[in-house]
């Protein structure tokens, strides 16, 4: 039942000060014309209402705090509690955005911090925070390159590469910032394909954008020579930092040759997702491109602290104010709690949980490539519709009713039935060996019965949706008459 | 092997399972990155919580938080009070630390949290749909402008001086990368509010659409009746508006406004110097195939329950890649949760309540500040909780040094980003500043000018 059919004219869940109005007749100073004649129809309910629909919904959802979480591309790390009390500390969560900067220095210094622990991590040179989240990082990247070829008067440079294995954030980010997207087919390793590489290289290509590992899981161990061949055309590097957690401590993108680098902090440094966000995707950026990052960068000086606007170059602002502050916070008190050691053990767990997890499963279900990967791999769900006549999407279902989530599904594009699973390193062997014994558990059921399959889910508090009929007609909003 | 509270790892665990993988060590598993790149990362080493929390408090307390003073700064980031039951709820693990609701059998809580949340905005707002939420006011204006440039193939905006400057900044940053036209549009130096003949002038069959304050900047009620009277039914008529006030402001909606967007920050979200926040994003259903984000429907499941789902996902990213709506993919969901918990609390008459007295005790404050000599109010339009004052004895900054001496946030300075309106200030109220901290200000202010 949605809050609004709870609701109960004439209760109320709120309390505000005994205090009389100054003007008996409020409002009176605003045209007629321009106040609600009827009011909003917002429902009214007790405290009490309020608290029991709320945890009412919260039971009715899965998250990592539940249970394991293996979606690939999205590391579902554990969320440690100690960030959300930092990040709710009254010194940091009541700020105002204008406040003068000398009252703010210690939320300026963990933002210099971070800046500089981000490049020291990544290998790059400087660092904004502003960017909201993956996706507004990769804009505020190609907005970077954007406005490098017209200070260099390269304007003839229009197109940006993307593998077919990207992201759907890659070109969409591109094509926002006003470029040509082209994507190149892998090759048969799922690795970039040097040969469709250098034929698309030419002097119109502004960037390429690149994850390392990419969306199988795979390390492109020929990133020096694309460097190179990027570089040698005039063309920046775009390092999308969704498959960071991989490599912390091990590689840099910066000592890679990438130019350009956003992250996800609410992946890699262990922020929540919040049911979709709010996210934080800093970009990081080499020493030639530091002037066209978007202002404010915090700074130092021998005053303290201070917002740096004096950046001629800049590609201009990006979102309002300095950044999602309270996931910065996160961020930072993660780094601090597993500092250099922690953060390459962080990678080396979650890469052994990869493969360990991969081993497991590929003797039940393919995998899309045979080899070592690094914190995700992709199996090829095809095998299931041949032979069981069961899809992918069935499997993910069926999974639920047995208290898991499923792993991120037909993704990427070029694996047919994909199973994308990013086991993560907070999880523990216990788990990841349960995961395996239920896949194969399914799998004997899709053997023996396979319409157990196809009309999973039934434990979990509504049975499978019809998504088709939701989006043929949308209904967007609750009305009360239907 | 060190041991750490978020990797659940033993020794014996490890070597299992280095065996099960049929590796020697876990540098194997990393063969295939190349040995050129080795070096050490120079961060601090790994520390215990009760440390790392020791650090924080103290940075922590470096800041003036705005519970220990009187605020009279909004420009954009409104300190409102907020209940205890709204942190308690959205805290709760199963909100905090789920991802977007891909798999909608098990994130119901978030979908109909979300699709209750969508109800509320479009209700303020006055139109048929809002979207699931935007990073922030800022972005959602701006993508706002793409949008209508998508619906109609215009390619010129007009946009409003008196728009917060941020969101002015951050359209014109979005709006150059695909070479669509901005176009400042001059207020009145009299009412604050849009120049209408200068609106007028400017329109032409180039215009895609028109942007504007609901209320702007400095506090002004624009007259959206006026502005769209003056619009061709092509154009889009983008209104950017304070959530709080439309409790007590005629819905845009109903005034004309096809697209509403704004920062719902007020809305429960503490001001976190200034993110994460919200945006928010409605409107006409007619437009929704074009419209950005994230959107939550309505539907059934097998058995014929009533369920949520996010719909019309082919404008989205991760299937249309290039070709989609907007790039954006993780939005401000849990910040829409934390609005729509506040917007069900307080209901239909808080949310009033709140509007009413955040307008009431700026009106008292103008009134008293309008008899005080060497403070000039600038404007004459009507306002809603936020007015513009013109300061003759003293600068800005030395008024809001002396007023912070005595535990006062003064107004916001207006001479940086509004050179032409010179020395001065725009204060505001919300309900949260309390009539005595009205008095003391005004004794301050009678005492420092």
């Amino acid at each position: 039942m949605t809050i609004f059919e709870k609701s109960v004219s004439g209760r109320k869940g709120y309390s505000l000060p005994d205090e009389a109005l100054h003007d008996s007749s409020p409002l009176s100073k605003i045209p007629e014309h321009l106040l609600r004649k009827k009011a909003v129809e917002l429902p009214e309910n007790s405290e009490v209402d309020i608290v029991r629909h709320y945890t009412e919904l919260s039971r009715k959802n899965y998250s990592v705090d539940n249970g394991f979480y293996p979606l690939g591309s999205c590391t579902m790390k554990y969320n440690p509690r100690l960030n959300e009390e930092m990040a709710s500390l009254e010194g940091f969560s009541y700020l105002h955005p204008y406040q003068p900067t000398e009252s703010i220095q210690g939320a300026l210094e963990v933002m210099y911090e971070l800046q500089r622990m981000l490049a020291e991590i990544t290998g790059m040179d400087a660092f904004t925070l502003q960017p909201a989240a993956g996706a507004h990082g990769e804009l505020t990247g190609m907005l970077i390159v954007r406005k490098y070829f017209e200070l260099m008067g390269e304007d003839q440079r229009k197109k940006v590469i993307v593998p077919d294995s990207a992201h759907g954030t890659n070109p969409a980010s591109a094509k926002m910032a006003g470029f040509d997207v082209v994507e190149i087919a892998s090759n048969p390793s799922g690795l970039i394909d040097l040969g469709n590489l250098k034929a698309a290289l030419d002097e119109t290509v502004a960037a390429i954008m690149l994850t390392n590992p990419n969306t199988l899981g795979l390390f492109e161990k020929d990133i020096l020579e694309i460097s190179k061949l990027a570089h040698d055309n005039g063309t920046l590097l775009y390092y999308d930092g969704a498959n960071l957690n991989a490599i912390m401590g091990h590689v840099r993108p910066g000592d890679m040759g990438f130019d350009i680098v956003h992250l996800n902090l609410h992946k890699t440094f262990s922020t929540p997702h919040g049911m979709g966000g709010p996210g934080s995707g800093p970009v990081g950026v080499k020493e030639k491109l530091k002037g066209l990052l978007p202002a404010p960068l915090v700074a130092l000086n021998d005053d303290g602290y201070y917002l740096d606007y004096d950046l001629p170059d800049s590609i201009g602002k990006v979102r309002s104010f300095y950044g999602n502050f309270g996931v910065l916070l996160k961020a930072y008190a993660y780094i601090r709690m597993l500092g250099k050691n922690g953060l390459k053990f962080a990678s080396e767990m979650a890469v052994l949980n990869a493969n360990y997890l991969r081993v497991k499963l590929s003797k039940l279900i393919p995998p899309s490539h045979p080899g070592i990967c690094k914190h995700e791999f992709v199996l090829d769900g095809s095998v299931l519709v041949k032979e069981f006549g069961v899809k992918t999407l069935d499997l993910a279902k069926r999974l639920l009713d047995y208290g898991l989530h499923p792993p991120t599904i037909y993704f990427p594009l070029i694996v047919h039935e994909a199973l994308m699973i990013e086991p993560t390193e907070t999880e523990s062997k216990d788990n990841l060996d349960r995961f395996a014994e239920v896949i194969e558990k399914i799998l004997e059921e899709a053997r023996d019965n396979p319409e157990t399959l196809k009309n999973a889910p039934y434990s979990t508090p509504v049975r499978r949706l019809n998504e088709t009929m939701a989006s043929r007609k949308p209904i967007m909003r609750w009305k009360a008459e239907k | 092997m060190s041991h750490f509270s978020y990797i659940p790892h033993t020794d014996t665990e490890i070597q299992k399972m280095l065996e099960t993988i049929g590796v020697k060590s876990v540098e194997a598993l990393f063969s295939d990155v190349p040995r050129v790149f080795d070096f050490d990362l120079a961060l601090p080493d790994s520390s215990d919580e009760f440390s790392v929390a020791r650090e924080l408090k103290t940075l922590a307390q470096k800041n003036l938080n705005l519970n220990e003073v009187a605020v009279f700064r909004g420009a954009g980031i409104y300190y409102h009070y907020i209940p205890s039951v709204i942190r308690a709820l959205s805290s709760r693990g199963e909100f905090l630390t789920a991802y977007t609701p891909y798999q909608p059998e098990v994130s119901q809580g978030t979908l109909q949290a979300l699709f209750e949340f969508q109800t509320m905005i479009a209700e303020l707002a006055g139109l048929e749909v809002a979207n699931s939420s935007m990073y922030d006011g800022a972005t959602a204006v701006a993508e706002a402008a793409l949008m209508a440039v998508r619906v109609n193939g215009r390619n010129k905006i007009l946009i409003s001086r008196a728009l917060h400057p941020e969101y002015q900044r951050v359209t014109g940053t979005y709006c150059h990368a695909q070479n669509i036209e901005l176009e400042e549009l001059p207020y009145s130096e009299n009412t604050g509010q849009i120049d209408l003949k200068k609106l007028k002038n400017s329109l032409n069959d180039d215009v895609s659409a028109v942007i504007v304050g609901y209320p702007n900047y400095f506090g002004i009620i624009e007259d959206l009746r006026e502005i769209k009277a003056l619009l061709d039914e092509k154009v889009i008529f983008i209104v950017v508006a304070n959530p709080i006030a439309l409790s007590v402001l005629e819905a845009p909606g109903s005034l004309g406004a096809d697209i509403v967007v704004g920062e719902g920050q007020p809305l429960g979200n503490p001001p976190s110097l200034g993110g994460p926040g919200l945006g928010f994003f409605a409107t006409r259903e007619k437009f929704v195939r074009k419209m950005p984000g994230r959107i939550i429907g309505e539907t059934q499941d097998a058995d014929g329950k009533t369920g949520y789902v996010m719909v019309l996902q082919t404008r989205e990213q991760h299937i249309r890649r290039g070709k989609a709506t907007s790039n954006i993919c993780s939005n401000h969901a849990h910040n829409a949760v934390i609005a729509a918990i506040y917007m069900s609390l307080m209901g239909k008459e808080g949310l009033r309540e709140v509007a009413i007295r955040s307008y009431d005790k700026a009106h008292y404050l103008f009134q008293r500040i309008s008899e005080i000599e060497g403070m000039a109010p600038l404007f004459s339009g009507p306002f809603f909780h936020e007015f513009a004052v013109k300061l003759k004895a003293l600068t800005a900054g030395e008024l809001n040094n002396k007023l912070l001496e005595h535990k006062i946030l003064g107004p916001m300075e207006l001479e940086k980003d509004f050179p032409e309106l010179g020395n001065s200030v725009l204060f505001c109220t919300t309900e949260a500043v309390r009539n005595d901290d009205l008095e003391f200000l005004l004794g301050r202010l009678e005492e420092i000018i």
